[in-house]
């Protein structure tokens, strides 16, 4: 098992995810501009400010070379997971409905935050339990989850919300709470939260590893 | 314009240009005047400071690089080192905010990393005119923390710590002041010396533009006459993206050993630079500015050579690694342009496109600037108005206390520390609001120590009693420390200060730097770098005396880290003081929202006692046997209480009787010395007579016997909302 995580110019959270994801496993680093996925049987594309996040968040990343790749191993079933910058760039590759806007206050918050596993059905859940209360940070000025409300209703309908922000936690504006969704198999999931923020009781909580394990389990059975 | 007077508006003094015609042996020309202008100024000659700067000790066991290179380090142990500085941005963020803010962020990041260190921690130490009361002073506030947390949130390095005070004296020059913090190997720390005649100078990063010209020579050091528009584009702009990209390729740099040497270009740009580092490597340097990639295609010479845009770092390389390294920077999508080389002139030479600009001997730039005697006289009265009254008349106990947690400069900075990232790194064990200091994990399981960081440096109680004022601050970081159970390293300072020319800025200068050295000394705390900024004064006056300290320190156990809220039920509260504690209402927030002028004797702190008291708390957080430690400051012992209730989200029932001295003085005086603490009862035994119990932790209320009684929730909504309010 080997989870490979992107690192663009401007990638911030690389390192973190990379680590969080070795203590479920192998991890690697995968360099934006080469067309490899170096064998992993999952892909992780992590927070930050790819190319500074300028012309709109994750414009530019979803075109770097290794965005290709990932396209290619997300639509033949491949997990993907899109923490933060990830998500936007997931979105703005077409691989997730929906958009990320400015938050409603404008501002960068960064703050420990409750989110709760609304779907179990994914790549990356399931290992979670439906409903269970996670505590994970938060940390973005972009996060605010929209998608027309036709949308909203089919991905409520389809099972395709992940994650929602615990009542009254919604740090953004997110349409309907929404913190994380997914594509329509299951295999692609985007969230706002940072799991590999909160895989270690000494920086905080140790919620965010269930993602990591339940790729492992996801992993394995398509390789079964 | 003639060059004969024109040296007086680049901020020369007609002494100072004679000494360099005197060591040019002839007139300069343009370039090299525009050179030794930047290179004699305040900013980077110290000629007001620098003698003082002698006085501070600079020398102990952990110490593997002092002051003098880009970034000070201590050992860390397993073989790491900690390189760390702080810096200010004060002038230029007094004109542009949000730019001023994050090239402060960017230029502290530039100067660890030019060490070799990977940067993991940034703290900020900010000052403000009064934001009750100031539209410019809320608008200054929200923009330079935009600024820092735009630039330190995009290049993925957190944001863990720091303090804002506002205060009149600060309305018209607002202080921005960043630290950082980097890791290396010990024995990869790298120097800025050029060596090796023959060897390429090369520059890196971003290209070269007319941003941040003169910055430092115009702004500053100079006071600052008023908001002044004309010179807003002398303030630098910054790129975080481009330098995520430059820290990155300097770290792959150094980690392939390409590079000789390396700097960073701060202040005075390529000038400064270029000269330092021939200085200190005792060679000389030849550089083109013709072949510096430019932005604007018209610049003069010595517009390239004293140009401040930001992202760009100075390296020396062995000629046939030359085509390795632009390899590597083009793989970071970097500029790398050869620009000059190593020569054994011991001159700096700038080159126009081949021909002769410019010729200056290098000791002469960095060496010979005159150093000039500050001429002391302490002033007999305040040299500052007194505040307006926010108390007026007698008032409660709780009436009080509710008004020091709402008040500015006590209450919960959320508003602030929430936009930024304290998290990127995964070492932040102890979150702002958490403990009295930042807390980093270092070390690979299973050992994982940690290093702990404050920074901090009250200017109303330095205005009051420069001496004991300075004296504190090094107090204050060295509590905030052993609150985490960590035992300082090393340290670094800023000293914001007014214009030292004039003679009251002079004694507080000398004074301060007085208290600063006999602290440091008295707890064998080496000072490892620091930075200056002179001349923070306006039509009004001049700001409080700020020095403004930064620690470092190590704990063995990550995972023992103390933290401030009291943490549970039945608990016994103790404080733990020294004999010498003596809290009183001078220069105290008390008697600034009583509306009393910062003036008069502070208490006397006994530091042989404190450094045993510090150790004494360090080993209990360290032993767990306090589960919380947080040092009595701002707002005195009742403010301690309450930030103890607000962190844990607990009450605490507390009966002061057997503690000195009684009434307001105890509650609400101010003077180093005590440690609000809890643990269990036989735990706190074993601190003897200096652990006072006073109480103990449980219900929702704050009771303070005889004097107070207010529901948590309360001074949670004073504490919570008393800055917020004034913002959103």
């Amino acid at each position: 098992m080997k989870i490979g995580v992107v690192r663009f110019p401007g990638s911030c959270d690389e390192v973190d995810a990379l680590q969080a994801a070795q203590r479920v496993g192998e991890a690697e680093l995968l360099w934006y501009a080469d067309h490899d996925l170096r064998g992993a049987d999952a892909v992780i594309v992590p927070g930050g400010f790819s190319y500074g996040d300028y012309l709109r968040v994750g414009a530019i990343a979803r075109f770097a070379p290794v965005m290709e790749e990932v396209e290619r191993f997300a639509r033949s079933g491949g997990p993907v997971l899109g923490i933060c910058n990830g998500f936007q760039v997931l979105c703005e590759a077409g691989l997730l409905p929906g958009a990320l806007l400015p938050n409603t206050s404008l501002r960068f918050l960064c703050r420990q935050v409750g989110v709760t596993v609304a779907s179990t059905a994914t790549a990356w859940t399931g290992e979670c339990t439906p409903g269970e209360p996670l505590s994970i940070p938060v940390k973005h000025t972009t996060g605010r989850y929209w998608a027309p409300d036709p949308v909203l209703d089919e991905l409520e309908a389809g099972g395709q919300v992940t994650f929602r922000y615990a009542p009254g936690d919604n740090p953004n504006g997110s349409a309907r709470d929404i913190a994380g969704v997914s594509n329509h198999a299951g295999n692609v999931v985007g969230l706002m939260p940072h799991p590999e923020h909160a895989v270690d009781p000494l920086t905080g909580s140790v919620d965010g590893l269930l993602l990591f394990r339940s790729v492992v389990g996801a992993a394995a059975a398509l390789a079964a | 314009m003639t060059v004969a007077t024109r040296h007086r508006e680049l901020g020369l003094s007609d002494s100072e240009y004679e000494r360099i015609v005197d060591h040019m042996e002839r007139e300069p020309n343009e370039v090299e005047l525009a050179v030794f202008s930047l290179m004699w100024s305040e900013h980077c000659a110290y000629k007001h400071s620098r003698k003082l700067l002698r006085s501070l000790p600079t020398e102990g066991p952990r110490v593997v690089m002092g002051p003098g290179e880009n970034a000070g380090a201590v050992s860390v142990g397993g073989g790491l080192a900690c390189a760390f500085k702080v810096e200010s941005h004060n002038h230029p963020s007094a004109v542009e905010p949000f730019q001023g803010a994050a090239t402060g962020v960017g230029g502290i990041l530039r100067d660890v990393f030019a060490v070799g260190a990977r940067p993991i921690a940034i703290l900020d130490s900010l000052r403000f005119g009064e934001v009750e009361r100031s539209a410019r002073s809320r608008y200054l506030l929200e923009r330079a923390v935009a600024g820092i947390g735009h630039y330190g949130n995009s290049i993925g390095v957190a944001t863990v710590g720091g303090e804002i005070y506002f205060e009149d004296a600060y309305e018209q020059n607002c202080l921005v002041n960043a630290m950082c913090l980097g890791l290396i190997e010990e024995d990869r720390l790298i120097r800025s010396a050029a060596a090796g005649v023959g060897n390429v100078v090369l520059l890196f990063g971003a290209r070269t533009g007319r941003d941040g010209i003169g910055g430092a020579s115009v702004l500053a050091s100079a006071e600052l006459d008023e908001l002044d528009a004309g010179k807003r584009p002398t303030v630098q702009i910054g790129d975080p993206f481009e330098e995520k990209k430059l820290l990155e390729c300097s770290l792959e740099l150094l980690d392939r050993d390409l590079l000789v040497a390396l700097q960073d270009l701060g202040a005075a740009g390529l000038t400064s630079s270029s000269a330092e580092m021939a200085s200190k490597g005792e060679v000389g340097i030849d550089i083109d500015v013709r072949k510096v990639p430019l932005r604007e295609a018209d610049m003069e010479a010595f517009e390239i050579m004293i140009s401040e845009s930001q992202e760009r770092m100075l390296c020396v390389v062995e000629p046939h690694r030359v085509a390795e390294v632009v390899a590597a920077c083009e793989k970071w999508l970097v500029n790398a342009t050869a620009i000059g080389e190593v020569t054994d002139t011991r001159r700096l030479r700038v080159f126009d496109d081949g021909a002769l600009a410019g010729d200056m001997p290098v000791t002469a730039l960095v060496d010979e600037c005159p150093l000039y005697d500050l001429e002391p006289v302490a002033p007999a009265v305040s040299m500052y108005p007194p505040p307006v009254a926010v108390l007026s008349g007698p008032a409660d106990a709780s009436t009080t206390l509710i008004a020091l947690l709402r008040s500015a400069n006590l209450a919960s900075r959320r508003w602030a520390f929430e936009q930024y990232d304290c998290l990127v790194g995964s070492r932040t064990v102890r979150r702002p609001e958490q403990a009295d200091a930042a807390v980093l994990v270092i070390g690979d399981p299973p050992a994982r120590s940690a290093l702990a960081v404050s920074i901090d440096g009250n200017g109303r109680r330095v205005a009051c009693d420069p001496y004991r004022g300075a004296v504190e601050a090094v107090l204050e970081c060295s509590a905030n420390l052993a609150c985490v159970g960590a035992e300082p390293l090393g340290l670094t300072n800023c000293l914001n200060f007014g214009n030292p020319e004039k003679p009251h800025i002079a004694w507080q200068l000398t004074r301060a730097v007085a208290g600063l050295a006999d602290a440091c000394r008295a707890l064998s705390i080496p000072v490892v770098g620091g930075n200056v900024s002179l001349y923070n004064e306006a039509g009004a006056g001049p700001i409080f005396p700020t020095p403004v300290v930064g620690l470092v320190g190590e704990l063995p156990k990550a995972a023992r880290s103390g933290r401030l809220g009291f943490a549970q039920e039945g608990d016994v509260v103790a404080v733990i003081s020294a004999g010498s504690w003596a809290p009183a209402a001078t220069g105290s927030e008390l008697a600034k929202l009583r509306g009393e002028a910062p003036f008069g004797e502070l208490p006397q702190a006994d530091l042989g006692e404190l450094r045993t008291l510090h150790a004494a708390v360090r080993q209990g957080v360290r032993a767990g046997a306090l589960r919380s430690a947080h040092d009595v400051a701002e707002g005195g012992l009742a403010v301690a209480l309450a930030e103890c209730c607000l962190a844990g989200a607990l009450g605490a029932r507390v009966d002061l009787a057997a503690l000195r001295p009684a009434g307001e003085a105890l509650l609400f005086g101010e003077g180093p010395g005590a440690f609000v603490v809890s643990g269990d009862a036989q735990s706190l035994r074993a601190f003897g007579g200096a652990a006072v119990v006073i109480g103990e932790v449980g219900g929702s209320e704050l009771v303070i016997d005889s004097a107070l009684s207010i529901p948590v929730v309360e001074l949670s909504a004073a504490h919570a909302g008393g800055l917020a309010s004034l913002l959103d």
